[in-house]
């Protein structure tokens, strides 16, 4: 049976089965709201915050997903599958940053 | 002998999330052979075409991305000349000794300013390609067990210093630079393919604030009918496709890029013009970037600049 999941702060609710991830749910039905990336747990952009809701993951990398971010529920969309209704904050965005030097901020 | 130094790009060792998993997409889905695992838990690849022992290797860790990228290089004595140029030069260089990776000779190992590992060696066992040397047919089974290219072609790596990189290439390791992509400004280089014979590339960087960073790998095909099949072997499979099949501009090459199950970008690629030593440098203005990376679409897509392990 399908989940209801929610964006906050995107007004987006969609409906996403147990065996799928957040994030092929959401895309699969032609929705936006978070940003795809690698969709294999390796690039970090599809970061959400899960701030409701019951859900399994599968392994992410490491250089996206720290301790902390584990304690918080800070993870990548596209290796959590829900286990009941969830609700999520997008935290992970794709940054232009080629031809951004190290030194310089981040626009 | 007109190509002496470097010959070519020899292995990359990249990290998988699980080894499994990414054994059965690299072996079975990709198409590369298994040639090995050793007692690192390492498993090696190769192309089919590819006469070396290994070119691909993977090993299981907690975060994606590539260890090192090697290249071959034509013999001992060449390896021991690009070592003394490399420290002489300024850059720390490392020896790893010879059965460190399987059926491979000594390494010599250096870091880059963009962050990234490479190596140098000059021996890796010939295991051949499973076609005689006497009377050869054009191919064997293997080529049509999955996507199956031909060979790694070559990778593309994201970090800071690019102008410094360049000049390691260009004045220590013998390469020289085919294309690049103006920054915005158009004061430096904001991407760079550099070749080390009659390739359109055997590596390239783009300049990124996050060193070390792997943009993707790329495995040769021999046509673009094989590059649409690739696609349609990517779909059954439901792999995670980036952009393509289409035509960069840059390189002229064919082409698809997608990831493996772990969010390592892989592409495969076809064709490119041919250059030679002698020839200038062709420049891609930042504004043009788009037609560079997809020419049909114009599209500089968000994906390309942002997306890496």
């Amino acid at each position: 049976m399908a989940h209801t999941v929610s964006i906050e702060d995107a007004d987006v609710r969609y409906a996403c089965a147990p065996q799928e991830s957040l994030l092929s749910g959401l895309h699969r039905l032609g929705l936006r709201g978070i940003p795809v990336g690698c969709r294999g747990g390796g690039c970090g952009v599809c970061k959400v915050e899960i701030t409701e809701g019951e859900f399994s993951t599968r392994t992410m990398s490491r250089d996206h997903v720290s301790d902390d971010d584990l304690a918080h529920r800070r993870l990548l969309a596209c290796r959590v599958y829900p286990s009941s209704d969830l609700s999520l904050k997008v935290i992970g965005k794709l940054q232009k940053k080629v031809c951004t030097p190290a030194d310089r901020p981040l626009p | 002998m007109a190509l002496t130094g470097v010959l070519r790009p020899g292995h990359a060792q990249v990290r998988v999330l699980n080894l499994e998993e990414s054994v059965r997409f690299y072996r079975d889905v990709l198409g590369l052979v298994e040639t090995g695992r050793d007692a690192q838990g390492r498993v090696y690849f190769k192309c089919w075409d590819e006469r070396d022992h290994n070119s691909y290797v993977i090993r299981e860790a907690d975060r994606a991305g590539i260890d090192f990228f090697g290249f071959r290089v034509l013999d001992k004595a060449t390896l021991d000349k690009f070592d003394a140029d490399l420290r002489a030069y300024g850059l720390a260089t490392e020896r790893i000794p010879a059965g460190e990776m399987l059926e491979t000779g000594e390494r010599v190992r250096f870091t880059l300013p963009s962050g990234h590992v490479m190596e140098l060696f000059a021996d890796k066992t010939k295991v051949g390609n499973g076609i005689p040397l006497v009377n050869p047919a054009p191919w064997c089974k293997a080529r049509d067990h999955g996507i199956a290219p031909i060979r790694l072609d070559h990778a593309l790596l994201y970090g800071p210093n690019v102008a410094e990189v360049q000049k390691i290439f260009t004045e220590v390791l013998g390469f020289y630079l085919v294309e690049r992509v103006l920054t915005p400004d158009g004061n430096a280089n904001a991407a760079i393919w550099l070749s080390c014979g009659q390739k359109v590339h055997d590596i390239a960087f783009a300049e990124y604030p996050e060193p070390g960073k792997l943009h993707h790998c790329s495995f040769l095909m021999e046509s673009w009918d094989q590059v649409l099949r690739a696609g349609d072997i990517m779909s059954m499979n439901q792999v995670a496709v980036d952009i393509g099949p289409t035509r960069h501009g840059v390189t002229r090459g064919c082409t698809i890029y997608a990831w493996d199950p772990s969010g390592n970008r892989f592409e495969t690629f076809m064709g490119g013009h041919l250059p030679y030593p002698d020839y200038e440098t062709m420049t891609w203005t930042f504004d043009n970037f788009g037609q560079g990376l997809d020419y049909p679409q114009r599209k500089l897509h968000e994906t390309f600049l942002s997306v890496v392990s």
